[in-house]
């Protein structure tokens, strides 16, 4: 069996990090440039960790799907980044951001990793700008700051709604003076397909070259996984298209364990669904929610004419309006975290009170806060995100309420690591929403940009030092050698046999299948028949798949649908992984909730004497069921309670 | 709904390329431009067809993958928006649509409607960039910068680097791109230490990179999904003879 150490420093939760660095080793610089470092992924995590170990003088490979680094999917976030600034004066401060953080997550993070996130995220910032990040500013020219959901400070820097381009873009500008200087070489196009493991350490990876669809071979002395998220898995959900679970599920396939693979953001605040064609959702910012108010009507004739469209939802008087989360948490309102949003807004649409023509919709309404602050007010914050709902809905929402339904968002599992953001592979680490490490089972809002960067611009920099320091004696390996043969077999192998199939199917057939599967019974609601139901649904949809895709074209060259349809392969294993995860989960906490597992009030109901563990899964085999570890988690310096947003 | 649509199908880059016509029906008016495209996808893969190779990701304007020369304009019939934000309710039921990649010399085609834009990259590499390494930087408030000029660096740095600039330009001119990078960091304290030598750089890589001169015709802030204003380009051309004329001499490109 795996042991698992999560190699926590000694010492009080405020100096292990200082302690960690003061002690650890380090690379001669002399030596930097003799080791080799391979980064997958140019997101937040990638991009900056890069061009970090990049500076440092390692010599440094990163990889990405898209044509340029700057497209990651990280581009997209909208709402901000959370820091310990306390600029505003209100009373924050790293504890809090700490605290807040492991509180947000339900108590399933590890504290020594969420306090040092706390502790770095002020660097973020000072980072950031130094890089030219226009963030917004207030009047006197300082920086402005803005409150998110499930925090009662303001601590969220913004630049309107593109807080994750204008980082995006501050790191991809590193990158790139570090591809002009020569320390970093940039793929693009190039798809990792395998991991290279040699005596037991991450050696190197197998890409494809999607445009020629040419296998590559690529040596490193440690290896960076900053491939993002799987939300995917669900087909519908915020994620850009090309984001995937690939690369990290091929890692657990060679032996990485996979950490809390079910637990799944929902996220309250997506445009609803509009027709079985549709390709992905669209967020709508958590930052409305600090002015816009969230309702449905009180009385279901009314929800059901207005479903009909047979009224309209600025008829209905205010007293025959239910601002459900203003009555049912009084002191956050609309701003508790999103897994809360996302179930109450649920529950209010399973009852019959939803909105729109499917029922499935609440209201995001922003009449009180224009009359407050006028029409100008709102436009500066918002406009951009208004003219974005717009354009989708074709509806004017200064004139009429937005409708708003919880998506699938955010991935908190990922692959396992330690302290050091090393996985269960020797000399493999991973960084961003890849890795499973500080949101627990719900992540709060602003804290997967701080995260990114934390992990690549001031964590890896060090950890993999520690690493490195012995790896000085390694020469450069050949691709020559057999594992990098054996690596590429394996990956031309199934790349051969999925287009082998000759099926009748496209893959996003299946992909719609398994999306629904998943929604259904891996969803914002999870129970044990469902669940046991879902494993078998997946295993035959997998079968099926195996035997009935149809992917045209040729292996060579650019072949858009074999892209898809690898992944896909992929998610047909890794959403059972998740459904097994969930079932074990006899307990709800963050954005898991089991329904046999809630207080009287529906809230969900932790149960910290089994359950106080990350699970951490180890594959076995195909066909097999994959084995389960436990990390145990202790709270030292967090009194674990149950959370509460009344 | 029912279009008809031209799309432009070439094999590589090395192959010619032709346009193909294809008849679509049934589509719903709120379905996106490229959710009507994967609907013919879906049916070409159907009949054993190859389906049309397209660029996209985020499907929500900001990452700037998605491209498309529609009847005759990068990204559509609207103003201010990218491809995958145009909705098929834009069009008239029977119109027929056609569908070409960007068309500039410095992005050849890979692809259909793929194209390569491998350039705007290296212009970034030349100096689109502010030379600071990780850490041992001051308090991020240590420097305060008037609103005004900050939100007007935001305004340039929204660019999403898709080429509608280059694609609508009759001269392939890279300006725009250019000048909204130059003009972000000109606005800035942090940026203007190394203004001069960032201007001349990316002026010259864009040159040796095979794009036009600008000829002042605007089409690029008309074409521009983000609305980058060539008031930027104003900008730049002070930058750049103001480095010209007071700047370090002999710049490398
Ligand atoms: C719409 C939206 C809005 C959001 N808003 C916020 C917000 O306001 N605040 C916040 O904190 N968080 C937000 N998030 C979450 C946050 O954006 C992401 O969690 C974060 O950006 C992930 O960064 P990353 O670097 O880990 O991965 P990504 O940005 O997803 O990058 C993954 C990289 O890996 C590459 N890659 C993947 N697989 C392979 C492979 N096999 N081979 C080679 N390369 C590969 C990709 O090409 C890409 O470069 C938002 C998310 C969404 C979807
Ligand atoms: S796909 Fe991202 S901008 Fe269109």
């Amino acid at each position: 069996m795996t042991k698992l150490n999560s190699k926590i420093p000694e010492g009080h939760i405020s100096e292990k990090w200082t302690h960690y660095r003061s002690n650890q080793n380090l690379v001669n610089p002399a030596n930097k440039r003799k080791l080799d470092i391979i980064v997958v992924g140019t997101g937040l995590a990638g991009a900056s960790a890069a061009a970090s170990l990049g500076e440092l003088g390692f010599n440094v490979k990163v990889f990405c799907i898209q044509d340029s680094p700057r497209r990651a999917h990280s581009i997209a976030a909208q709402g901000g980044i959370n820091a310990a600034k306390n600029y505003p004066n209100d009373g924050d401060s790293i504890f809090r951001l700490f605290y807040d953080t492991v509180k947000g997550g339900d108590y399933r993070a590890r504290e020594a990793n969420v306090y040092r996130l706390a502790e770095v995220s002020n660097s973020i910032i000072d980072q950031c700008v130094a890089q030219g990040v226009p963030f917004a500013r207030e009047y006197g020219g300082l920086l402005d700051n803005r409150s998110f959901g499930g925090a009662l400070v303001s601590r969220t820097f913004y630049a309107r709604g593109q807080t994750g381009q204008q980082l995006l873009l501050g790191a991809y500008g590193a990158l790139s003076k570090e591809v002009a200087h020569g320390s970093v070489e940039m793929y693009t196009r190039e798809e990792m397909q395998e991991l290279v493991i040699i005596d037991g350490r991450a050696r190197g990876i197998i890409t494809r070259d999607n445009v020629t669809g040419e296998l590559k071979r690529y040596f490193g002395h440690a290896v960076v996984l900053a491939s993002g998220g799987y939300g995917n898995v669900f087909f519908l959900s915020t994620n850009a298209m090309n984001s995937n679970g690939s690369a990290a599920f091929r890692c657990y396939k060679q032996g990485a364990l996979f950490g809390n693979p079910c637990f799944t953001q929902i996220h309250p605040t997506c445009i609803p669904v509009h027709g079985d064609y549709q390709s992905k959702l669209t967020l709508m910012s958590e930052s409305l929610r600090n002015d816009g108010r969230i309702w449905v009507p009180k009385k279901k004739e009314d929800a059901q004419k207005i479903q009909k469209g047979e009224l309209k939802p600025t008829e209905i008087d205010e007293e025959d309006r239910d601002y459900y989360l203003e009555r049912r948490y009084p002191a956050f309102g609309n701003l508790v975290p999103r897994d809360v949003a996302s179930r109450a807004a649920k529950e209010r649409c399973d009852a019959g009170f939803g909105v729109g023509p499917t029922g499935l919709a609440v209201y995001l309404d922003f009449e009180d806060a224009i009359k407050r602050l006028g029409r100008d007010v709102i436009e500066a914050r918002y406009g951009n995100l208004f003219q974005m709902y717009e354009k989708i809905v074709d509806e004017n929402p200064y004139e009429t309420p937005m409708m708003i339904y919880p998506a699938v968002h955010y991935t908190m599992g990922g692959l396992w690591v330690d302290y050091e953001l090393q996985t269960t592979i020797t000399g493999l680490f991973s960084a961003g929403e890849a890795n499973f490490s500080d949101h627990g089972a719900n992540r709060l809002g602003a804290s997967a940009l701080m995260q990114g960067l934390s992990d690549g611009y001031f964590v890896l920099p060090y950890t993999m030092q520690n690493y490195l320091a012995d790896q000085i004696k390694v020469p450069r390996i050949s691709t020559d050698e057999n594992a990098f043969e054996e690596a590429e077999k394996r990956a031309r192998e199934r790349l051969e046999k999925l287009m082998a199939v000759k099926g009748s199917q496209s893959t996003d057939d299946f992909h719609k299948k398994l999306g629904l599967i998943m929604w259904e019974n891996v969803g914002m609601d999870r129970n044990k028949e469902d669940l046991t139901k879902a494993i078998e649904q997946i295993r035959n949809l997998r079968e099926e798949f195996w035997k009935d895709v149809k992917i045209p074209g040729e292996i060579d060259g650019l072949n858009p649908e074999l892209e898809k349809a690898a992944r896909l392969a992929d998610y047909l294993e890794l959403g059972e992984l998740m459904a097994h995860d969930a079932l074990q989960r006899e307990e709800s906490c963050g954005g898991h909730f089991r329904e046999e597992h809630q207080t009287d009030e529906g809230e969900a109901l932790r149960d910290d004497k089994k359950f106080s563990f990350v699970s951490c899964w180890e594959y076995k085999g195909e066909g097999e069921k994959p084995e389960m570890h436990k990390e145990d988690l202790n709270f030292e310096f967090v009194e674990v309670k149950q959370r509460s947003y009344k | 709904m029912n279009f008809t649509l031209k799309i432009w199908r070439q094999k590589d880059a090395k192959s010619k390329g032709k346009f193909e016509k294809y008849s679509i029906s049934d589509i719903s008016p709120d379905c996106s431009f490229l959710e009507m495209l994967d609907i013919l996808n879906e049916q070409l893969v159907a009949r054993g067809e190859e389906p049309v190779a397209f660029d996209h990701d985020c499907r929500e304007g900001i990452c700037g993958t998605c491209s498309l020369y529609i009847n005759g304009r990068p990204h559509g019939p609207d103003d201010a928006i990218t491809t995958c934000q145009v909705h098929m309710r834009r069009f008239k039921d029977g119109d027929t649509i056609v569908i070409e990649p960007w068309r500039a010399k410095p992005f050849s085609v890979i692809k259909d409607l793929i194209v390569n834009r491998n350039a705007f990259d290296k212009i970034i590499q030349a100096g689109g960039f502010i030379s600071v390494d990780t850490g041992g930087i001051p308090d991020a408030n240590a420097i305060p910068i008037r609103k005004e000029k900050a939100d007007q660096s935001m305004d340039a740095a929204s660019c999403i680097g898709c080429g509608a600039c280059v694609a609508a330009c009759k001269n392939a001119s890279a300006m725009l791109f250019v000048a909204a990078k130059v003009s972000q960091f000109a606005l800035l304290p942090q940026g203007r230490i190394e203004a001069k030598e960032r201007v001349q750089k990316m002026v010259a890589k864009m040159d040796e990179l095979g794009f036009g001169n600008c000829t002042n015709t605007y089409a690029c802030e008309a074409e521009c999904p983000k609305e980058i204003s060539v008031e930027h380009i104003a900008r730049m051309n002070r930058e750049f003879f103001g480095a010209k004329v007071g700047g370090r001499k002999n710049i490398k490109k």
